[in-house]
């Protein structure tokens, strides 16, 4: 596999110096560069740090209030005796674990229906189109209010996360369907279907390793989408806000009025946390993107 | 003929959006481990503060519903949801301010939501388009990198994060706009105007700041691919001013598809304002929906989310049907 890339990607390099966006293409590799570097930093930190406190972040009174930042207490602790630092911790963690579960389970389903839809056509595509239309028109957030608000109490984290699924997929599948669309008029596909292939080894064997790269863009995008709808839904109360992530803990620092108390660390920790995040997915799925485009040779 | 067709096809994809939302906005919640009447009985009996007698509770229960329709088969339920939805576009009354009618709220709270969603789409769609332009056009100035810099920084900021950042600083640390929206009734005059304005300032810079990043990045590629093309190569060859060339050649053709992403983005601009709207108190269909999820007000719901989806179904038709006017190459599909 690694091979194969580096051979399709020898010619490309060769024709760099006569081409002008040889500059852009370093500075989209910077882009991915920093968005890796984001990313690595939130993920190892959130997944090892917890092994080195016994500290339940959720517990309240655990410590003294409105402790200021020192070095025992790196962002303080809050009006509820809690430390502000663990609880970040484990909010990245435990939003970091949603946003990877939803995209796994969102991407296959994307992938599968995008693929079949594109490369099968006829009738088929049509009807899953219209539901795949109609699920993207459907504005998602009100949606989740209200099943918010009807499972409110009783909800798990993954309720949230199932939710997610059934309402993210549509995106992933139309981009997908419309490239799976391009790919099926190509002539490799039409010679893998006289030497007898079966349609879903045409759709493994043949398509997807084409859509793969964007596969992997949607992955990245959709993990940021989880996280985001998740901590939007708990900024205002209408997610499992017993859990810490990076929207329970903006939940509480609201509901507790930490900005008229003083207690900026509260609130700019997580919005400070939650922007570099994004920033760092954001950076490393167009960067995967530019990069992937770049070895193909279609900058 | 042609035209027909395509504006038959895009009515009938409308009418298909609306009835699979409403079909979901009714079989979700009841698939769901929860009974709103079971939780309004609860309700009543916490505040009575002592349970009511079993046969009062039975007695409320038929009548709750008969009023909130949940009588006879899930199937005859579901027909005559569909039915005073399309029909009478009815949601009986609302729970908290009883025997107020939902549609009543709604038909309060709809022009908010819209005035600031049309402004605010307009101005970021504009702004953003014209930003992505300028910076696609003029890709190799340094002026162009900051900019697609910004976009880049701006696009993956989610919207609460925006409206606690510009409620911390233009808010709180700088008290220059009000933290949350408070309206005063009164005739609509000048003075009126400008306590709107001055209170939606807020929620606008946030709607605005968020839908711009990605119209700069979006926009900055389709103009860079769009000027290699050969006819804007043999338009700059024939003389043509640049000015002309970026407007009328580039422009032109790298909007359409910046047109289709509004078209397909509807329903996350929606989930963004309503979102901000409640973050702000903004009295918009979000707050609405906000204050009777607190308050455990399910016809309210059902009325605010069918809005949002016939609101958002319908802004996309209107956009797909200009589509066909802004294409210089088809007329229609």
């Amino acid at each position: 596999m690694n091979t194969n890339v580096r051979l399709e990607s020898a010619p490309s390099v060769a024709v760099v110096p006569a081409n002008p966006s040889y500059r852009s293409r370093l500075r989209l590799n910077l882009r991915l560069r920093m968005g890796l570097t984001i990313l690595a930093i939130f993920a190892i930190g959130s997944f090892t740090l917890p092994f080195f406190t016994d500290v339940n972040p959720s517990e309240q009174g655990a410590y003294m209030k409105n402790l200021p930042i020192s070095i025992k207490h790196l962002l303080g602790t809050n009006s509820q005796g809690q430390d502000i630092f663990w609880f970040l911790v484990f909010a990245i963690r435990n939003s970091l674990i949603l946003g990877v579960a939803v995209s796994l389970c969102v991407t296959t389903i994307a992938t599968l229906v995008g693929l079949s839809a594109g490369y099968i056509g006829g009738w088929f595509e049509r009807v899953v189109m219209l539901i795949t239309d109609s699920f993207i028109t459907i504005p998602v957030f009100p949606i989740l209010i209200v099943l918010g608000a009807l499972v409110r109490g009783r909800t798990s984290f993954w309720v949230v996360g199932l939710l997610l699924v059934i309402f993210g997929w549509a995106w992933g599948a139309r981009t997908i369907r419309s490239m799976a669309l391009s790919i099926r008029e190509r002539e490799f596909i039409n010679m893998a279907r006289f030497s007898g292939a079966s349609t879903f080894d045409i759709i493994l064997k043949e398509i997807f390793p084409y859509v793969y790269a964007y596969i992997v863009v949607g992955f990245i995008n959709t993990i940021l989408f989880a996280i985001n709808t998740e901590a939007a839904l708990a900024v205002i109360g209408l997610s499992k806000v017993e859990t810490p992530t990076l929207g329970s803990i903006i939940f509480w620092a609201l509901n507790y009025n930490a900005m008229f108390i003083g207690q900026y660390t509260w609130i700019v920790a997580p919005v400070v946390a939650t922007v570099l995040l994004f920033l760092g997915l954001f950076l490393t799925s167009t960067g995967y993107n530019e990069l992937y485009a770049a070895r193909r040779g279609h900058s | 003929m042609g035209l027909i067709q395509y504006i038959a096809a895009r009515v009938g994809v409308y009418l298909f959006v609306l009835f699979i939302g409403i079909t979901v906005t009714f079989f979700l919640p009841r698939l769901m481990p929860s009974d709103p009447i079971e939780n309004y009985i609860a309700q009543l009996q916490n505040q009575a503060g002592q349970s009511m007698d079993p046969e009062d509770v039975a007695e409320l229960r038929a009548s709750l519903s008969e009023l909130y329709g949940l009588e006879g088969s899930l199937f005859s339920q579901y027909v005559g949801f569909l039915k005073r939805v399309f029909l009478t576009f009815d949601f009986g009354p609302s729970f908290s301010s009883f025997p107020r009618p939902v549609t009543e709220f709604i038909l309060v709270a709809l022009p908010w939501t819209l005035g600031l969603l049309i402004m605010t789409t307009l101005i970021a769609w504009t702004l953003g388009n014209s930003i992505g332009l300028l910076a696609g056009f003029f890709h190799n100035k340094r002026t162009a990198t900051m900019l697609e810099v910004v976009g880049v920084v701006l696009y993956p900021i989610p919207y609460y994060i925006l409206a606690l950042v510009f409620i911390l600083v233009l808010a709180y640390v700088f008290p220059i706009f009000p933290i949350s929206t408070t309206i005063r009734p009164g005739p609509l005059n000048f003075e009126k105007v400008k306590m709107i304005l001055y209170n939606s300032a807020l929620p606008a810079l946030t709607l605005v700041t968020a839908g711009f990043g990605w119209n700069i990045l979006s926009m900055k590629s389709l103009s860079f691919s769009t000027k290699q093309e050969a006819f804007v190569n043999f338009a700059r060859l024939k003389g043509v001013p640049p000015r002309t060339i970026m407007t009328s050649y580039v422009f032109r053709n790298a909007l359409l598809p910046q047109v289709t992403a509004l078209a397909l983005s509807m329903g996350t601009i929606f989930n963004g304002a309503l979102l901000t709207e409640i973050l702000f108190s903004y009295p918009g269909l979000g707050l609405l929906m906000r204050s009777a999820v607190g308050s455990g007000d399910y016809n309210m719901l059902y009325g605010t989310i069918t809005m949002t989806i016939i609101a958002v179904a319908t802004a996309t038709l209107i956009i797909d049907l200009i589509y066909p006017f802004l294409d210089p190459r088809i007329r229609y599909r």
